[in-house]
């Protein structure tokens, strides 16, 4: 098996206002939101970021996607590193995430086709692409209706779609099924398992135990911006349940900061 | 590939506007609002104080002498009607309630008694009270014709010398000049006003607009280059910024004549030639990029339109004291680095344009200046985009 991502020692800190200070009740100018962050994943599995609200998940996510730039460590995405050549990893990820939205005022057809010349797909693959995709996912009856007409589960489809136009080999997905109704969430998973056979390489980022259990492959478990522990679903679980093996990694890890 | 990113940004940003019913007619609607309103004001404040061309009003005299009879009679335009003292208050009451235009009550014998009076020897002058009532336009034109013509009869009497008796043209500014000095001191501030309106109009919407939407990453996160997208950003607004300016700018052109109340042969903006037109035409494309590039780079700042809007404020109020500057007149500075300050070039090579003052060098030098500047801005606006914290600021 290939390893298609490296991520080695990513840090990231953050400058804290003096009203955050205020709010947070700590003397402390700058917070460590990813503190030397490094794992692996390999072409065509699954590879899960699990960990609690404010962990540093996101954060990773937008690092990988060249959203922001790490203060130090870097990750190598099929060859290309997110610090010296960030143009290069865009155009091999796909990155969906619920705080990229899509222009309202535009179709799904409209969307599909710039972006797919932002990412510089030709028109021919375009249009064999667009209509596999919206039949798959059934955008194509609603192709030209504005994204502000939509509903809030064909608007996550439409975004899911429009992020993989380029048919990338690392897909990024930052919270898959946050605020999705079941029967989109479903949809969602199933894709991403569809993905997987076609031997794409997908990161996803959740706090969901029963998501990770269902489509990882392999996880890491974040916790305070440091990576706790890595490994195959079944070594992280050591027969228990995910859960219960969390709470324990959690309070080890806690109490010893504590 | 490079410029494919540059055109796909303006594309997108043109279809945008040029999709939107609404923006369309926002963009549009100012011109006709203005020409409308101008037009509407000019006829407003021409018939304050006109009435209508076959409207004879009527004068009742008292004491009418056979002078100013004759001079009446010779200028035409009103009707006397001898009237006896004793109807002067019942005439003063119908003035009042404008059924009656004036009244005017002569001394008795006035032209004996103009003709005895020494103006040396200190007594009271022969008086003629004409009543009139302000507030009926048919009056207050009456009162100003009459006393007009008593006036100059006076002067007549006095007659010791003249000035510009000879009928012959004395001044000797041409029309041109005179519409020229008259367009110079306007339309620079106009013009700015209405390219600051046009590039505020869209570009806090496009870029502050795109950031508070949260659309604007998902562009950042294709591999297009950051500098295509300010490119293509900032010549998309600039050419919808433009049709705005224009179309509020030939609105003020067409209305302009209508406002000021004169023929619209004397004040027309068919004094200026092809090579007038396309040189104002390359100092308003030069100065709608430089606009557009800076309240780009404000709006960039702004986490919501509503900021951006705030943010370029300071902006606006020094584009309208730069184009008050067109005002004092004098002509275009002919000193060259007056035209190397952003914005004020602009006004000064407006001013040289409509006054036929134009100083060439200093023309070239402000394109010039402002092409630097303007490329300037689209570099920082790219590093901006570039910029996690400007861009992802919450």
């Amino acid at each position: 098996m290939k390893e298609l991502l490296q991520v080695r020692g990513l840090t990231k800190t953050f400058r804290l206002s003096a009203k955050q200070q205020k709010l947070e009740k700590t003397r402390e100018k700058v917070r460590t939101a990813v503190n030397d962050l490094s794992f692996t994943a390999n072409e065509g599995e699954i590879f899960g970021l699990l960990g609690p609200n404010g962990a540093g998940k996101t954060t990773t996510l937008r690092m990988l996607a060249t959203l922001i730039r790490p203060d130090s460590g870097d990750a190598v995405l099929d060859g290309a590193s997110v610090v010296k050549e960030p143009e290069q990893v865009r155009g091999k990820i796909g990155f969906l995430t619920s705080e990229l939205k899509l222009e309202e005022f535009f179709t799904p057809n409209y969307l599909f086709d710039f972006f797919s010349t932002l990412h510089g797909v030709p028109p021919q693959v375009r249009r064999q692409r667009r209509e596999a995709l919206f039949a798959r996912f059934g955008i194509d009856r609603f192709a030209e209706v504005k994204v502000a007409d939509l509903s809030t589960g064909m608007k996550q489809k439409v975004s899911l779609v429009v992020s993989i136009v380029h048919d990338p080999d690392i897909i990024i997905f930052d919270e898959p099924t946050n605020g999705l109704d079941v029967l989109t969430a479903r949809v969602v998973t199933d894709f991403l398992q569809e993905l997987r056979s076609q031997g794409k390489t997908i990161i996803v980022s959740t706090h969901i135990f029963s998501l990770v259990e269902k489509l990882c492959d392999r996880v890491g478990i974040i916790i305070d911006g440091r990576m706790v522990c890595c490994g195959t679903l079944e070594e992280i679980r050591r027969g228990g349940s995910l859960e219960d093996r969390f709470f324990d990694i959690y309070r080890e890890t806690v109490g010893e900061a504590e | 590939m490079k410029s494919n990113g540059i055109i796909a940004i303006m594309r997108k940003e043109l279809a945008r506007f040029f999709g939107d019913k609404r923006m369309v007619v926002s963009i549009l609607l100012p011109g006709l609002l203005i020409y409308v309103m101008y037009s509407f004001m000019g006829q407003a404040m021409g018939s304050l104080y006109g009435v209508e061309e076959d409207y004879v009003p009527t004068v009742q005299v008292v004491n009418l002498p056979a002078s100013v009879s004759a001079l009446v009679e010779a200028s035409g335009g009103m009707a006397l009607v001898e009237t006896d003292a004793s109807a002067v208050e019942e005439a003063k009451a119908a003035v009042a309630e404008q059924g009656l235009d004036l009244l005017a009550v002569f001394p008795a014998d006035f032209d004996q008694a103009v003709a005895a009076y020494d103006p040396a020897g200190g007594g009271a002058a022969p008086d003629v009270e004409i009543y009139y009532n302000a507030a009926s336009t048919a009056s207050q034109s009456t009162y100003m014709l009459l006393t007009g013509l008593l006036d100059a009869y006076e002067a007549q009497l006095a007659n010791k010398f003249d000035i510009n008796a000879g009928g012959g043209v004395y001044d000797l500014a041409s029309e041109k000049d005179t519409a020229g000095t008259y367009f110079a001191s306007l339309m620079p501030l106009l013009l700015m006003i209405f390219l600051y309106s046009g590039c505020v109009a869209v570009a806090p919407e496009s870029i502050a607009g795109e950031k508070e939407r949260g659309t604007i990453a998902t562009m950042l996160i294709t591999p297009i280059r950051r500098g295509d997208i300010a490119v293509g950003k900032i010549l998309a607004l600039a050419v919808v910024a433009l049709l705005s300016g224009a179309s509020s700018a030939v609105g003020t052109v067409l209305a302009l004549p209508k406002l000021v109340g004169a023929a619209s042969d004397e004040l027309s903006a068919n004094i200026y030639g092809v090579q007038d037109y396309l040189l104002l035409a390359a100092v308003i494309l030069s100065t709608v990029l430089l606009l557009v590039t800076l309240i780009s780079i404000l709006s960039t700042f702004a986490k919501t339109v509503k900021e951006a809007q705030t943010y370029v404020m300071p902006l606006m109020i020094l584009v309208m004291v730069l184009g008050v500057t067109a005002m004092f007149g004098g002509g275009a500075k002919t000193e060259l680095w007056y035209y190397l300050i952003p914005l004020y070039n602009s006004v000064q090579c407006m001013v040289g344009v409509f006054s036929f003052s134009t100083v060439t060098a200093g023309v070239a030098a402000a394109l010039a200046a402002n092409a630097v500047y303007t490329v300037l801005g689209v570099f920082l606006l790219t590093r901006m985009f570039n910029s996690e914290k400007i861009v992802f600021s919450r």
